[in-house]
């Protein structure tokens, strides 16, 4: 006896098929939605910023009168954040992510600390920038400078390259570090010649998608106080800067329709650097696609 | 590096030392005890084979011979087992000395992902040689000792994941062979590999032996009985019956060994 009736079986598949369908079309819709409003968006900035986008847009420091400002102190300012950001996230990020993988036992304590660490990384990134303006601006009287921003960034994407790098360092097979040991290597042997190389694309990829982060907050920036504006470079560690989202920011606030138009094209170029450095991360993640 | 055992290896059968001496060894994960008073005493320049049903305690047991064990977190351990008359167990007996001269092959090929040169140099760089040249040497004799260099000396540079599972494990023992062990362990180290690498590796296990003590765990009874002097049968983490593998194999003292390679259970 047949527990199962072919017939009945065949009848109900036009119902199947047709709900499988359906739900595949609303899927595009909505895909096609979001695609719709992404468009209009950078439709738009690229319209209005696209006119003034030119080397001398890019050279310029900002000024008073549209037709001479430009966006050089920000990128430069950008770029010297993304060198204080860069080292210092990555070699605390990397150097927690080890202990916690490799060291740390496994229990109720280190457990809480990487619940905490996941939590860290939804935090209000205004929060972030309070805990920098009372720690570096005031306390340790880095003013608002590159230090305290970069620091103050740092921390504020220090918990997603952490737990990027503890994914990057678990997905590293254990009989790799069986093997090693096996062969008389010590933990730090491993972890130098084992574990790390196998781990750095999934490291780098996280800390370049961890600093275009940083390179597109606004708002603990805000907090601190950095200039909005500023008409000179910066030569130390401890000299002001501004940066892109700030200086956009800043144009924006501007009642001349001018302004605007070069906020649109500052947008443009914080755009590119994101494309770039995305690209950057596709590109480790597919040259060193893992293969254990 | 083994200059002292080295000069040991040519004596007669008559006078062949005991490598690892084991005396009432217990372990435990957690609460659950996997081993229990284990006795075992294996020879030097030999093949012994361990031989049992799936999670009677083999891996468990020679991974304590090399320490690996250690790597499970809340393993314990009580008994002795004495490496060349050195009791392994105690803690100021250094790992790494140990795995120096204890190499392991593991029942899946785990090369390492970088060329094939580098996987068998890795072992003598950590021990801080970095002589080119000496490494050359090293590589080179390794890879013969392991019987692949003719398959892979034109492509020492390539990575060792291009390599078939059987050249993989090859290159795996290649690796091991590059420390100069005294003591090969293998668990298992055919049970992945089709039957023609199979064949080769227990080939290459042959000729091991003559420089190599080697202890190799086998889910394969047959292959037990081709390639090892003596076996040693465990059971839920006891060993039931230690003797010469043909006397294993023809007249077992035991009723459960009989069952056991007659085929009744495991
Ligand atoms: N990492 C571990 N943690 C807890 N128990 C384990 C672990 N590894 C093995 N065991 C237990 O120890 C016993 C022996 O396992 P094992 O030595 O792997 O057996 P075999 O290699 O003979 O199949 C089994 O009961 C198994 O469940
Ligand atoms: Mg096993």
């Amino acid at each position: 006896m047949n527990l199962i009736n072919h017939e009945t079986v065949v009848k109900r598949m036009k119902s199947r098929l047709s709900k499988n369908s359906i739900s595949k079309w609303i899927f595009f819709a909505l895909t096609m939605f979001v695609l719709l409003i992404l468009g209009i968006l950078l439709f738009r900035i690229f319209s209005q910023g696209f006119g003034y986008l030119d080397l001398q847009f890019l050279q310029s420091l900002p000024s008073r009168k549209p037709e001479n400002a430009g966006v050089y102190a920000a990128l430069i300012g950008t770029i010297w954040l993304m060198a204080v950001v860069a080292p210092v996230s990555l070699l605390l990020g990397v150097g927690t992510a080890i202990y916690l993988e490799e060291y740390a036992k496994d229990n109720v304590i280190t457990n809480f600390i990487k619940v905490n660490i996941s939590n860290l990384a939804g935090v209000p990134s205004i929060v972030f920038g309070l805990l920098g303006l009372t720690v570096f601006v005031r306390a340790l009287a880095f003013g608002t400078s590159v230090l305290a921003a970069g620091l103050t960034m740092s921390l504020l994407v220090l918990p997603v390259i952490i737990v990027a790098a503890q994914e990057a360092i678990r997905a590293v097979p254990n009989q790799l570090r069986e093997a090693s040991f096996g062969l008389g290597a010590t933990k730090w042997q491993t972890i130098v010649r084992i574990v790390l190389p196998a781990a750095i694309p999934g490291i780098l990829t996280g800390g370049i998608l961890a600093l275009s982060r940083a390179i597109g907050e606004t708002a603990p920036l805000v907090v601190l106080g950095m200039p909005l504006f500023l008409a000179f470079l910066p030569k130390t560690l401890l000299d002001s800067i501004t940066v892109l989202p700030l200086q956009i920011y800043n144009w924006t606030g501007r009642p001349q329709v001018e302004f605007h138009a070069l906020a649109a094209a500052g947008i443009i170029v914080l755009l590119v650097m994101l494309i770039i450095m995305n690209s950057i991360a596709v590109l480790i993640r597919n040259k060193f696609q893992k293969r254990y | 590096m083994e200059t002292s055992t080295a000069a040991a290896k040519v004596v007669n059968p008559q006078e062949k030392k005991i490598v690892y001496k084991t005396s009432d060894l217990d372990l435990w994960y957690g609460d659950n005890q996997a081993l229990k008073k284990i006795n075992l005493d294996i020879m030097e320049n030999e093949v012994t084979a361990i031989i049992g049903p799936s999670g009677c305690g083999k891996s468990t047991y020679i991974k304590t011979l090399n320490r690996m064990i250690e790597l499970v977190p809340g393993v314990r351990t009580s008994g002795e087992i004495l490496y060349r008359g050195k009791n392994i167990l105690d803690k100021s007996y250094q790992v790494e000395e140990l795995r120096t001269k204890v190499g392991m092959v593991f029942q899946k090929p785990n090369p390492f992902p970088k060329s094939i040169y580098e996987n068998v140099a890795y072992g003598p760089k950590i021990h801080g040689i970095r002589d080119k040249k000496i490494l050359d040497q090293i590589v080179e004799k390794s890879l013969r000792g392991a019987a692949i260099w003719d398959e892979v000396k034109d492509r020492l540079n390539q990575n060792a994941y291009g390599l078939s599972g059987g050249q993989q494990q090859r290159l795996c023992i290649a690796r091991c062979l590059a420390i100069e062990p005294d003591v090969i362990l293998m668990d298992e180290p055919t049970s992945a590999l089709d039957p023609i690498s199979t064949l080769k590796v227990e080939e290459l296990v042959q000729e091991l032996k003559k420089e190599f003590s080697i202890i190799i765990v086998t889910h394969n009874m047959q292959q037990a009985a081709r390639i090892s002097k003596k076996t040693a049968f465990f059971l839920n983490g006891e060993v039931v019956e230690f003797s010469e593998t043909n006397k294993i194999f023809s007249t077992p003292a035991d009723k459960r060994t009989e069952d056991y390679i007659t085929g009744r259970f495991g």
